[in-house]
């Protein structure tokens, strides 16, 4: 079989050499605790804090807003439910955008099984959250959960309007920005919210990483708590290796940013372009809308997504389903939905994410192999060539 | 053998386990395979159902472990088309039908043949206690398990003939008990999962509450009447559903004798009761026969037919028809002869083919057994007779449902 090529950077990305160097580094002389007061402890302590400063600078936000999370489902959740949690005498309502990741709707079960009730904030057909939903939402809610750009889809949201909007009426913010941090660039003071998370494993950084900004003064309860570490936000001794595996991740992708976006971009447009020739039925989703450069979520009418990925791993493409299939079975998934995408084409939906290690070549190959699977899967299951 | 492409169906069980694990012992490049057959949500499973997330995540582990790669494929609708509908089908209409067959034939010698070349795969791996072997003349015949205990070849009488050549049974030569050995040597963790035994998709084998309940078949269920060969009313029944030919046991019936199900008639909503002697069929006539043989089988050839999985087999001689249909007639009678089975035919260990029953016969020189009449209801031609399970509670008849 070919080597394979990879095109599933939105699920996770490679962890770029210097960031396993440097975690490397910290697993073989960063032993001691941080919270120790010994001179060992103290140095520990100066390379969290110095991974700090370079995660922060990668979101534009302040150092002291930063705090180290595991990733994004427990950026989410202390985000949503801490805010919530925090502001419990005021509301019990809580809302969020009809297409944020499951970590959110996660989160949103939680506090329903704790008594609390949300809104749903719609999406149009092109994947796009119009800023003026924010005023159909009812009153008193709480917290506002908005993602910056899909995962599936790449729609970026205008989340700085919406924030602008929300915040006027008195609501909290929360920005998940998991998919778009180390993509495209991110501003925590400009986008206007109160809470933002990322994680590590998405900008070439490792699995289990991720920060969490507040905004100095942002209403947040801990949901761990213990020995007050992370200004008592976040209890436990920190995964240090992770944090400056974090912290060199965010360093390495801020320095190129502008670059990377363009090339990734133009290495999309290609890839889309080619696809369209070699297939020219396929349907791109959130087309219309702006979306991440390194993005393509997209059905080929008749060909399963299920075989799709069955028939691209023996041809050495990986990608991800668009659908959502955990339980095996092929069903809609609930982000298409919401953008109104009928069920015979939601289920053919594919993701190829393009990312730091994708290169022209690659993409040529891969639009060869993807059309020979549609052949494929189209021949064996009987659908229309 | 040289390094193979292998497409491996895994159920979660150890059977299809093994066989995958084994071929990728042996370095060929094996893909496993989980065709998800049907959904069901959150009920609590038998840990013995295959096709559940608890045996996905089986089949990965041992993926996993062996270091080739796994998916899941969603064949529910397929599977619920072809297989689990007309089951319910028959049932409704009083024909007891082997779904594992059908299953065979249409998902994994069907659906996933077809989905061989997804996965640029040489050939078709499954975990059945079967063999397949390249005949001096060329032809490929499939061979009853080196374990007769456990050969599942009767399950697989109706796969196309041209798949024969694209699959590998690796079980074929090998008993239980070495491929449990196997399963522990290889590390694999399902090395001890209890055996699947009844229908997957009804893994409390209450086959009735499942076609009534779950699937929402209304007919088959109205109670009725229970009458012997003169059309006598003896009792009242539950509905047809809760019937099989040859049923004894839950009739609900004080009689002198001991009675049995001989017949089932879904048009007048009876079912007929006899003595162990009215079960007695010479012979029987097929549905179209899927011969896994180049073609079909000379007028008169001896052979061994089976008319339920646990059957032994019985001598009779095959008289094909133009139409596609056999007629087998049994050298001593048979018991039970249930339309809806297969009559799956032997030479040897090879297996010629098999077909549906269509209906029995009795024996030659009866007034009913002439072949051409309108078959239907006649006496002589116990049609439609069906009942619930795959005569899992039938007094002569060896429980059928057993997964294969």
């Amino acid at each position: 079989m070919p080597d394979t090529i990879y095109l599933d950077h939105n699920a996770s990305t490679p962890v770029r050499p210097e960031v396993a160097e440097a975690m490397q580094q910290a697993l073989r002389d960063l032993g001691a605790n941080p919270s120790s007061a010994h001179r060992d402890g103290q140095r520990v302590r100066a390379a969290v804090e110095h991974a700090r400063e370079q995660a922060a600078a990668l979101v534009g936000a302040k150092p002291a807003e930063l705090v180290f999370v595991s990733g994004g489902t427990e950026g989410d959740h202390l985000a949503i439910v801490g805010s919530a949690w925090a502001q419990r005498e005021r509301s019990k309502h809580v809302a969020f955008a009809a297409i944020e990741h499951h970590a959110v709707h996660g989160a949103a079960h939680v506090l329903e099984s704790l008594g609390w009730t949300h809104s749903v904030l719609p999406c149009e057909p092109s994947g796009f959250t119009r800023p003026d939903a924010v005023n159909d939402l009812p009153a008193g809610v709480s917290v506002l959960s908005l993602m910056l750009a899909n995962n599936e889809t790449g729609v970026m949201q205008p989340v700085a309007a919406l924030a602008a909007r929300a915040r006027a009426r008195g609501m909290r913010v929360h920005c998940d920005a998991v998919q778009g941090t180390g993509k495209v660039p991110v501003d925590f003071e400009s986008l206007g919210v109160d809470y933002l998370v990322f994680s590590a494993h998405k900008f070439g950084g490792p699995k289990g990483a991720g920060a969490l900004v507040v905004r100095r003064g942002a209403p947040l309860e801990p949901l761990f708590r213990g020995s007050a570490q992370e200004h008592g936000l976040r209890g436990g001794t920190e995964n240090v290796p992770g944090i400056v595996g974090l912290g060199t991740a965010a360093e390495l992708a801020a320095r190129g940013l502008s670059d990377e976006s363009a090339r990734l971009l133009a290495l999309r447009k290609g890839f889309e372009a080619e696809l369209r020739l070699a297939v020219p039925d396929l349907v791109v989703h959130g087309e219309q809308a702006p979306r991440l450069p390194n993005t393509v979520n997209v059905s080929f009418p008749g060909a399963r997504a299920d075989h799709m990925l069955l028939a691209l791993d023996a041809r050495g493409v990986a990608a991800s389903a668009g659908a959502a299939c955990a339980s095996g079975g092929v069903e809609p998934s609930p982000v298409l939905a919401a953008m109104g995408v009928p069920r015979e084409l939601a289920i053919c939906a594919l993701r190829f994410s393009l990312g730091r290690t994708t290169h022209a070549d690659d993409v040529a190959a891969a639009v060869t192999r993807i059309a020979d699977a549609v052949r494929a899967v189209r021949a064996a299951t009987g659908a229309p060539a | 053998m040289s390094r193979l492409r292998v497409l491996a169906a895994m159920s979660g069980g150890v059977d299809s386990a093994v066989a995958a694990a084994l071929l990728a012992e042996q370095g060929h490049d094996v893909t496993g395979v989980t065709l998800k057959l049907a959904c069901y949500g959150k009920t609590p499973l038998s840990p013995r159902a295959c096709c559940t997330l608890d045996a996905m995540d089986d089949a990965r582990r041992v993926a996993m472990r062996m270091g080739f790669t796994y998916h899941v494929v969603d064949a529910e609708d397929v599977f619920r088309e072809r297989v689990m509908l007309p089951w319910v089908e028959g049932y409704a209409t009083g024909r007891t039908l082997y779904p594992c067959a059908s299953c065979n034939e249409h998902l994994k010698f069907g659906d996933l043949v077809r989905r061989m070349e997804l996965a640029a795969a040489d050939q078709l791996a499954t975990g059945h206690y079967a063999r397949v072997r390249q005949e001096p003349d060329g032809s490929w015949a499939l061979l009853r398990a080196r374990d007769a205990a456990k050969d599942q070849s009767y399950a697989l009488a109706t796969i196309p003939y041209s798949v024969l050549a694209r699959v590998v049974f690796p079980l074929g030569e090998l008993e239980k008990s070495e491929v449990r050995a196997h399963a522990q040597r290889l590390g694999l963790s399902v090395w001890d999962k209890p055996e699947s035994q009844d229908l997957c998709f009804v893994p409390d084998g209450d086959y009735a509450g499942y076609i009534t309940g779950t699937v929402g078949e209304t007919r088959g269920s109205a109670p009725g009447a229970f009458v012997d060969d003169q059309g006598r009313v003896l009792g009242t029944h539950r509905g047809i559903v809760h019937y099989t030919i040859g049923q004894r046991k839950g009739l609900g019936i004080a009689a002198g004798s001991r009675l049995y199900v001989v017949a089932i008639d879904p048009a007048a909503n009876t079912v007929r009761l006899g003595p162990r002697e009215a079960l007695e069929r010479s012979g029987l006539v097929t549905a179209r026969v899927n011969w896994l043989l180049p073609a079909p089988p000379v007028s008169g050839t001896r052979a061994h037919v089976r008319i339920r999985y646990n059957h032994a087999g019985a001598a009779a001689s095959l008289w094909p028809r133009e139409d596609g249909t056999v007629e087998v007639r049994f050298d001593e009678p048979q018991l039970a002869v249930t339309p809806g089975q297969l009559a799956v035919m032997y030479v040897g260990e090879r297996c010629l083919g098999g077909g549906e029953i269509d209906r029995s016969l009795v024996a030659s020189g009866h007034p009913d057994a002439e072949e051409d009449r309108a078959y239907g209801h006649a006496d002589g031609e116990v049609a439609r007779a069906s009942g619930p399970g795959v005569a899992r509670d039938a007094a002569v008849s060896a429980p059928a449902a057993s997964r294969a």
